[in-house]
């Protein structure tokens, strides 16, 4: 099985290195139009190492790592309480499916000219939005998670003595736990996603505003590093969650 | 005296039901698919709503809720937790009741002991086959030591071979632990070697209650006789003691020896579903070997139905309908019969009296 893993994972750095390869070579070949509309791979490297040790790119970075982290555990954490009571109470779940229903379809990003309004230009405002993205996948994967357990072993439970609290947390929550972990790693890429457009249009600080700054000086190379760290973060956020669900249920599933 | 009384029960299903269930006692609830079977386990449990009265050593315990009747229920599905490892699922009851670690423990290795596990204690239900699932799920309806145990359908999902060893395994644990026992099944051959009696049940109502025997030879009704289904019924030519228990008797020119401690025998029975039939002659020695020719193959909702002669004799044989594909049969294929001893029953005016209008 390890060896396995690790065959996939070369041949899936196969491309990856074919492809920096001919961005490389095709720059410096003048294939391309030229350094200013794209520079070769090497510079981007060499552009990452001095963003990094001038501090630039870390002092942005923290900022946006933050806003995630911040903006995705209180929403998660709220989806997943909410969550909970509306799959294990059927009151509390008739009282607010409606309300939930109507917020949910409106994409992260709508709410910002009102949270703008709101909070002003400010750090609640990222950490908000990131809120509203997290909050309701979380939300809709734990109520799905908890109300598809199967309802032999919620009978099998009752009959051999366990309250409904003991229920919850003994039978539902760890059997819901596959779909809460697939709420969490959809949303963790995405946080990062939305914070960076975020950034992009209304924050001075972060990423996002690292990208349009570099924009605004024609600075692609810059541009390219952005990218990337919000590429590497948003994959390696989803490749944690998917460690911890593997870890909390590979064992039984 | 009943351990467990059901007063005129009606739900969705039930309609004005009345069942005693004796201290003890493992009472078959025996009857087709909707029948109610389920329902009745459900209803003891506090599973389904229902209207009526249903007692524990007499105390109504309608407004008492799952948690607190104190049963052992053995679903269909069996639902073992499938996050929690065999001695996890084993302990659950034992660990929700807060008893020490010690006690939970020496309880729960008991039981692996008692059930022949030990060796599963650490793995996962997705990792035991259908039968060491059974044995877990028993095991852990029977941590907390319940007064009664349900069974819903428990050998739903395995094969045939395990499934009758499990039946005896049942039944030795059953007497050695002394537990009341309510058993659902839809065979009459597990309804036979399980039960101490046997409630047989059509459209939510219980049509007779009674030993084996009693419903083989006396069906109170047409549900019932429909159901059980219409014993072989052989009038004997001669009978001749044999000695150690054993006496032959001739059915037409066909010789077959039957368990019995006198010559004295004018007609016997056997049930259709307890003749074995096979394409080729079956290796083991058996007595009442006989070879015969199917004249005659009715489809009915629970099974084939066979009329196969033999030494002139007609004889139907039950067949499910599983085994009847498998072995490709038609009118007109020879097959082997075999009348198995236990399954045999003697008319001999002292024991049983056939109501023969009633079948």
């Amino acid at each position: 099985m390890t060896n396995k893993v690790k065959k996939v994972n070369f041949w899936g750095l196969v491309p990856i290195i074919i492809f920096l390869g001919i961005w490389e070579i095709s720059v410096r070949l003048h294939i391309t139009p030229g350094h200013f509309f794209l520079p070769p791979f090497s510079s981007i490297l060499q552009e990452s190492y001095d963003l990094i040790v001038s501090g630039v790119l870390v002092v942005h970075y923290l900022k946006s790592f933050l806003r995630v982290i911040i903006g995705f555990l209180t929403g998660s954490i709220a989806g997943l309480i909410v969550g909970i009571f509306m799959g294990w109470k059927e009151t509390v779940n008739r009282a607010f499916h409606p309300i939930f229903s109507l917020l949910y379809p409106i994409p992260a990003l709508g709410w910002l000219p009102i949270l703008m309004i709101w909070f002003g230009i400010g750090e609640l405002l990222p950490i908000a939005i990131i809120f509203i993205c997290s909050f309701f996948p979380v939300l809709y994967n734990t109520i799905t998670g908890i109300k598809s357990v199967n309802q032999d072993y919620i009978k099998a439970a009752q009959t051999l003595g366990a309250s409904k609290k003991t229920i919850l947390a003994s039978i539902l929550l760890p059997l819901a736990l596959p779909n809460i972990f697939t709420g969490l790693r959809l949303e963790a890429g995405m946080a990062w996603r939305v914070v960076i457009a975020a950034e992009m249009v209304a924050i001075p600080t972060g990423i996002g505003a690292l990208l349009m700054k570099a924009q605004s000086l024609i600075r692609i190379d810059i541009i390219i590093v952005c990218l990337m760290v919000l590429s590497l973060m948003c994959y390696s956020f989803e490749k944690f969650f998917l460690f911890l669900e593997r870890k909390l249920t590979s064992h039984w599933r | 005296m009943p351990v467990i009384e059901l007063r005129n029960i009606s739900n969705y299903i039930l309609n004005s039901l009345n069942l005693k269930i004796m201290d003890k006692e493992l009472l078959v609830l025996l009857g087709p698919t909707g029948s109610g079977k389920t329902t009745i386990l459900n209803t003891i449990a506090g599973l389904a709503p229902y209207t009526g009265n249903v007692l524990f050593d007499n105390r109504p315990v309608d407004t008492i809720a799952t948690v607190h009747r104190g049963l052992g229920y053995l679903f269909q599905s069996l639902a073992l937790f499938p996050h929690l490892n065999v001695i996890a699922n084993i302990a659950y009851s034992l660990k929700i009741n807060h008893l020490l670690p010690d006690q939970i423990m020496t309880r729960a290795q008991e039981l692996l002991s008692l059930m022949r596990i030990e060796h599963l204690e650490h793995r996962y239900p997705k990792d035991l086959s259908g039968g060491e699932k059974q044995r877990v799920a028993l095991a852990r309806a029977l941590a907390s030591s319940p007064h009664t145990l349900l069974l819903d359908e428990p050998m739903a999902s395995l094969d045939a071979r395990f499934s009758k060893y499990f039946r005896m395994e049942f039944r030795r644990l059953q007497k050695k632990l002394g537990f009341t026992t309510v058993y659902v099944t839809h065979d009459l051959t597990e309804a036979e070697e399980m039960g101490d009696r046997i409630a047989v049940l059509n459209h939510g109502k219980i049509q007779q209650v009674g030993s084996y025997d009693d419903i083989f030879f006396h069906p109170a009704n047409k549900h019932v006789s429909e159901f059980i289904g219409e014993p072989n019924i052989f009038h004997c030519t001669y009978a001749k003691y044999l000695g150690d228990g054993l006496v032959e008797v001739g059915v037409g020119s066909m010789p077959i020896v039957i368990p019995h401690e006198s010559g004295n025998v004018k007609k016997i029975a056997i049930h259709p579903g307890h003749i074995n039939i096979y394409r080729e002659k079956p290796p083991e020695p058996s007595i009442n070997l006989r070879t015969g020719v199917i004249v005659d193959i009715e489809h009915t909702p629970f099974a084939e139905m066979l009329t196969i002669t033999s030494n002139g004799v007609p004889i139907r044989v039950e067949l499910h309908r599983e085994l009847y594909e498998d072995m490709q049969l038609s009118v007109g294929t020879e097959v082997f019969l075999v009348f198995k001893l236990k399954w045999i029953r003697v008319f001999d005016n002292t024991n049983f009296q056939l109501d023969e209008e009633s079948l």
